[in-house]
């Protein structure tokens, strides 16, 4: 039944309500009593709320721990679901920040979501931490209010490149990746130290992002000692998949998508094998690392992957500014000042430190998927430590250079 | 020259289970002038229904054939559900229709995500089928052949259906003029409900058998939709030739057009739709101007 409003009542309670509106609450004397405010930006529908739906976890697991306080100031989390699209991300962050009044943005998880937003989060001073790896949001075109806790795209490549030439000891590839820009810089940083250290790669396939099927790239990966995969989302399931299905045996390289821990559960035998270079590795031992492992298999009966790792990292980031700046998040850019300079000793992905344009320098994991116990697991062989956006390379000259993309560097004939 | 037979064989393959897909969507659209816009959501619920009792989800765990029967037959009577309780209800309704069943296509995405969670699942290949075939340098996984052969089985079993039997017989009335097929006697709205439970079976029965090759995953549903539109588009709507042959093309589109102009991918699968459209709109071997 609907309740009859008549024209008595809706003028009484509108009044009421003005009258509630006109009267000013007094303003607490000591600013950090007001809860700060952490928004989320994430996706929980469509293709791409497997990563999304981590994310939350992944924060939802570091605020538990913290029981919702941060430097002595209570929490208030609020999710915003983007649906997964650019006009969808924009929305939801205007929402968060001029509706919900949020001191601190977490997310966006994609590099498309984060493009939308970036000019507008640096407008409002609003301070961003998301794991989208968009190469220039550090280098070429950095926002001052961003910052990056997990890697850029070619972070874990560069690494990457450097155990497939020397210790894999290969020497002909071939790189296969999605047909959009994480796709190209990820593979543009893995072919740019690949043929430093004495490889070549021979050819580069840029499937769509949907390919149900992925045999006519398979069948042209040939005369090769190597194949450098570089998918996300379900993709490298599929592509591992149909991979062993076509009967190739190749030894198969990686990113921290490609072979991330959380895709174990969904993986079969074809990717036993596998070497993936991932910021995070379930296996690190650190006291953060097992804490937060054994919080979400007690919350989430599943092991955490890159993604969960990487929005509990952020959380860590957001609290060990309002330390250093005493719980005050009022000046923002003091406040981003102050999570630019944290160093992290106990993260569980290791050590961190921040570089000047806002990206994090850590330990990247080289892993090789093995079975144990009749359980697949990613196994650490070895550790890079400190690694930055730049490698080892200058930064002057690497930012000269043109960001990696579909044709740079170009495949040598 | 293997890679051009490795891609031969594989258009045909993957031709074969664009027929499962296609062939319900066709006959739905056919005889009920229904866009079935849900067709991937059936697609993509046969899949997670049948790999939930192929890996055990339950507890209850089944041989891959007899899943794929199950899932078969509960989205058959998904299908014939949503027929009678709601599309029924939007008779001659056009765009009413493609609203309905967009809707529900966002539904049942959502359903899935809700109840199998956002990680992608991995359907093993049924064990008599694992494995390879080779010819000379040829070297083909058992699994793809015998979709081919599947394809084929319920091509033959369809036209067999739709040729030689009386429900058949009436479904063709029905299709070439419903209002006549009424008035000698046909009892088209009951035809109506068997042909879309039909067709939800196909879907799902394709969803379970491309299982093993596409895992099942989230967007399942949209990766595979436009697929079966241009096979319908271009192969005509309400013949089975049509969705076979219309099949068989894309396959040859899709894997050549990846393979040799990748960039072009999607402009190659879609310019035959648009000419289709244009110069035959009828498609190749549809019987009438949708």
């Amino acid at each position: 039944m609907f309740r009859k409003v008549t024209r008595r009542k809706f003028m009484a309670g509108t009044a009421a309500g003005a009258a509630v509106a006109a009267f000013k609450f007094p303003t607490p004397a000591i600013a950090q009593a007001a809860p700060f405010k952490l928004g989320l930006l994430t996706v929980k529908t469509g293709p791409l709320a497997q990563g999304g739906i981590q994310m939350e976890q992944g924060i939802v697991t570091f605020l538990k721990e913290k029981n919702y306080t941060f430097a002595g100031r209570k929490v208030e989390f609020i999710s915003a679901d983007t649906g997964g699209n650019p006009a969808g991300t924009k929305t939801k962050a205007q929402e968060l920040i001029e509706r919900d009044k949020v001191d601190t943005i977490v997310g966006p998880l994609a590099a498309f979501e984060l493009l939308a937003i970036t000019d507008y989060i640096a407008q409002q001073k609003t301070p961003c931490l998301s794991l989208a790896a968009a190469e220039d949001m550090t280098q070429r075109r950095p926002n001052p209010y961003f910052l990056r806790a997990s890697a850029t795209s070619s972070q874990a490549m560069h690494p990457m490149a450097d155990f497939a030439a020397k210790e894999l000891k290969l020497k002909r590839m071939i790189t296969i990746s999605e047909d959009f820009a994480f796709g190209y810089e990820q593979m543009g940083g893995f072919q740019q130290t690949f043929e430093e250290n004495g490889g070549r790669i021979l050819k580069k396939l840029w499937p769509p992002i949907v390919t149900p099927d992925y045999t006519p790239y398979l069948a042209q990966i040939e005369g090769v000692d190597g194949v450098c995969q570089g998918f996300a989302g379900s993709n490298p399931l599929r592509f591992m998949k149909q991979y062993a299905a076509a009967g190739l045996k190749f030894p198969v390289v990686t990113g921290e998508t490609g072979g991330d821990d959380a895709l174990l559960r969904s993986f079969g035998d074809e990717a036993l094998g596998l070497y993936s270079a991932c910021p995070y590795t379930l296996d690190l031992n650190t006291e953060s690392n097992k804490r937060f492992v054994a919080a979400m298999n007690k919350d989430y009966s599943v092991d955490p992957g890159f993604y969960c790792a990487g929005l509990y990292v952020n959380g860590m980031v957001v609290e060990a500014g309002l330390q250093k700046t005493g719980g005050k998040s009022d000046d923002k850019a003091a406040f981003m000042a102050a999570m630019k300079s944290v160093t992290l000793t106990d993260t569980p992905r290791g050590p961190i430190k921040f570089d000047h344009l806002g990206n994090v320098i850590g330990d990247i994991f080289i892993r090789h998927l093995e079975k144990a116990n009749g359980k697949l697991i990613n196994k650490t062989v070895k550790t890079y430590n400190n690694v930055s956006q730049f490698w080892t390379y200058d930064e002057k000259r690497f930012l000269q250079q043109p960001v990696y993309s579909r044709d740079f560097p170009p495949v040598k004939s | 020259m293997t890679f051009w037979l490795v891609l031969a064989v594989n258009s045909i393959t993957f031709g074969g289970l664009l027929f499962l897909l296609s062939a319900g969507f066709s006959l739905i659209f056919g005889l009920m002038r229904i866009p079935n816009l849900t067709h991937g959501s059936l697609f993509m619920l046969g899949a997670y229904i049948g790999a939930t009792f192929v890996i055990g989800m339950l507890g209850v765990k089944l041989n891959f054939w007899l899943a794929a029967l199950l899932a078969t037959l509960a989205v058959a009577m998904m299908g014939a559900l949503a027929e009678r309780l709601l599309l029924r209800r939007l008779p001659g309704d056009q765009m009413a229709q493609v609203l309905v069943t967009l809707g529900l296509s966002f539904m049942a995405a959502d359903f899935c995500l809700m109840v199998w969670g956002g990680d992608p699942l991995s359907v093993n290949t049924p064990s008599t089928l694992t494995g390879f075939a080779r010819f000379g340098a040829l070297v083909f996984p058992n699994y793809r052949l015998a979709i081919i052969v599947i394809a084929v089985i319920v091509a033959i079993a369809l036209w067999l259906l739709l040729e030689r039997t009386r429900l058949g017989a009436m479904i063709r009335a029905g299709v070439d003029d419903p209002d006549m097929a009424r008035v000698v006697g046909i009892r088209v709205s009951q035809l109506f409900t068997i042909v879309f439970a039909l067709g939800a079976g196909l879907a799902a029965f394709a969803g379970i058998i491309g299982g093993p090759i596409l895992s099942v995953y989230p967007g399942l549903d949209q990766d595979m939709l436009p697929l079966a539109l241009v096979v319908v588009i271009l192969g005509g709507t309400g013949s089975l030739l049509g969705s076979f042959v219309g099949s068989i093309i894309v396959g040859f589109i899709y894997n050549f057009g990846q393979a040799l102009l990748p960039e072009l991918a999607y402009f190659v699968l879609f310019l035959p739709m648009l000419l289709v459209l244009l110069l035959r709109p009828q498609g190749l071997f549809g019987r009438h101007v949708p």
